[in-house]
């Protein structure tokens, strides 16, 4: 269980109305901070959105845009590495199929080394052992905060 | 037929108010024993029905409030016992509970008499079809309507709200010649015509309709009149007063209030100054027959003037203009009143939202929208959109169970909605009548 421990990453998600300069409200704040974004997606619902990002420092953001009135939550998540191939996706994807996992949410970058694909699983317990069985290489949450 | 009942409505004025003082007086003595509400509220005030030696005494006796109904919930202020009574109608109340009012065997009779005079004074009578599409239920419209049209020896289509393609249908079928609905409601059954290619003015019999229990203006009534190819009348009540009550005759120049039935007063809604003829002002409403539930000095909350002269189809009794406005911040949506306090009791029951709204409203197409938006808090909010989703369906069912009307909600960032420390001013209404 120790070593799950050590590949959750503590993603930001902000609440936001769907309306024009709400994302750059945010993104200055983070610039304001000094905070670095990895990786982040947006998620729109009727009239609302959900702004997820990966940043470098996770509290100082979160406390930055709670004082700025934003409605904020820490939420885990996983950072597996892709084969920046076709196919790369499948690799990950089947494994956590195969084993019931269920994938809530993901979005993914293509960076310099490879190629990322971040997960909000419905057991992160259950999908870490998974993962690192079926040959995964999943980030630690070190490398980005 | 020209008059549903001539003795009455070509009454000469002066016997008019010789028949509402005798039934005030019969009224506030009967109240003064019998109802130990008013019993109380008259000797706080300190009148004792002797007191009343004239029609204009009556402003000496204490007012009565929607608030009363609420807080005597559900029938401590019925005059009469549940073995008289034979109906009861409810309408949504302003705190969680809502109004419930009881009729005697009288009062259902009563109220089928003023809308059976009503009706004939613009013209329905035997040989017409009509399609009643208020909602029948626990809502006042549908069966006020339905008896009062019987009475007059018309063909009920009793369609209720809603399934509009097939009302067009019905009409078109079963020859509808009137229909009584919201005027908003009427709209949106042309539009739907339209849609289905047929169109009202000149592919069905309607020539008359029967509109209230919203506002609408005479710019409204023109359009409707010209696309529709009908006569609009003006319909008015409220379930207080038993339900829809006085309608317009085809003068089309404010609605008949028959002398024996209710007596209106127009005051100052500020000083409660009485108001001269033809003068704005607010209504205060008491119904003189009344028996289980008796309304007496009514403050309903609608603005209006009243046109004491002989109206030109011959009935003496008294004419309310078309309702200008509301004392207070009451909206109606879609027939329905809603008082915005009301939202606030459903929405602390939700912890996941805070206590603050706003109510936007508009007009899509023909029908009234109402939009909520609520602040969803810091300990609900979630990652997970379906659990905002769910929380949004949470808030869009309390509401629409408390209000009696569809309502939709948008979630929206905690602080972003306006704080007041006066007077709050909650609703923004875009709709333009």
């Amino acid at each position: 269980m120790k070593d799950t421990g050590r590949y959750k990453i503590k993603q930001i998600s902000i609440f936001s109305e769907n309306k024009p300069g709400r994302l750059a409200a945010i993104a200055r704040a983070l610039q304001e901070e000094q905070v670095n974004i990895l990786a982040f997606s947006i998620a729109e619902a009727d009239g609302f959105g959900v702004v997820r990002a990966l940043v470098d420092k996770p509290e100082k953001a979160h406390q930055k845009l709670t004082d700025l009135g934003f409605n904020v939550a820490f939420t885990d998540v996983l950072a597996v590495r892709m084969r920046d191939i076709p196919g790369g996706l499948y690799e990950i994807a089947k494994i956590l199929g195969d084993g019931g996992i269920n994938i809530e949410y993901s979005y993914a970058y293509s960076g310099k080394e490879a190629a990322v694909l971040i997960l909000r699983v419905d057991s992160i317990e259950t999908a870490v052992p998974l993962l690192l069985q079926g040959g995964g290489e999943l980030l630690e949450s070190k490398v980005f905060h | 037929m020209r008059y549903f009942d001539p003795r009455i409505e070509e009454m000469p004025p002066e016997d008019i108010r010789k028949l509402q003082y005798r039934l005030l007086k019969t009224l506030v003595y009967r109240l003064y024993s019998f109802s130990p509400f008013y019993h109380d509220r008259m000797r706080e005030t300190g009148v004792h029905p002797d007191d009343i030696q004239s029609l204009e005494d009556i402003r000496k006796l204490p007012y009565m409030y929607k608030s009363d109904l609420r807080d005597n919930y559900p029938d401590k202020i019925f005059v009469a016992t549940q073995d008289d009574l034979v109906r009861y109608h409810v309408s949504s109340g302003t705190t969680g509970k809502p109004t419930v009012v009881g009729y005697t065997r009288n009062d259902l009779e009563n109220w089928t008499v003023s809308l059976a005079r009503g009706l004939v004074s613009c013209g329905i009578g035997r040989g017409d079809v009509l399609q009643v599409s208020y909602g029948y239920g626990l809502f006042t419209g549908g069966l006020g309507l339905h008896y009062g049209a019987e009475r007059v020896g018309a063909t009920v289509l009793p369609t209720s709200v809603g399934n509009t393609e097939r009302q067009i249908e019905l009409m078109q079928d079963l020859h509808t010649t009137a229909i009584a609905c919201t005027p908003s409601y009427l709209l949106h059954m042309g539009e739907v015509a339209e849609k289905m290619g047929v169109s009202i003015r000149d592919d069905t019999d309607l020539r008359t309709g029967i509109l209230g229990a919203e506002p609408w203006s005479d710019a409204m009534k023109a359009r409707m009149e010209e696309w529709l190819g009908i006569r609009a009348y003006d319909i008015y009540g409220t379930s207080e007063l038993s339900g829809p009550m006085f309608c317009e005759c085809t003068a089309q120049n404010g609605f008949h209030v028959w002398g024996d039935l209710a007596y209106i007063e127009i005051q100052d809604p500020k000083t409660g100054d009485p108001l001269g003829a033809g003068e704005k002002g607010e209504m205060v409403v008491t119904m003189l027959q009344k028996e289980a539930l008796p309304m007496i000095r009514f403050r309903i909350g609608d603005i209006s003037s009243v046109d004491d002269t002989v109206c030109s189809c011959g009935r003496t009794h008294p004419r309310v203009m078309r309702i200008s406005g509301r004392v207070d911040d009451m909206l109606i949506i879609r027939g329905i009143n809603v008082f915005p306090c009301q939202t606030e009791y459903p929405l602390n029951t939700i912890p996941e939202v805070g206590q603050h709204f706003m109510i936007e409203v508009d007009r899509k197409g023909a029908l009234d929208d109402m939009l909520v938006k609520v602040e969803v808090t810091k300990e609900a909010f979630s990652d997970r959109i379906t659990d905002l989703m769910a929380i949004r369906k949470k808030v869009e069912h309390r509401l629409r169970n408390a209000l009696n009307v569809a309502v939709d909600v948008e979630l929206v960032e905690p602080g972003s909605l306006p704080r007041f420390e006066g007077k709050a001013k909650r609703v923004i209404d875009r709709r333009k009548l």
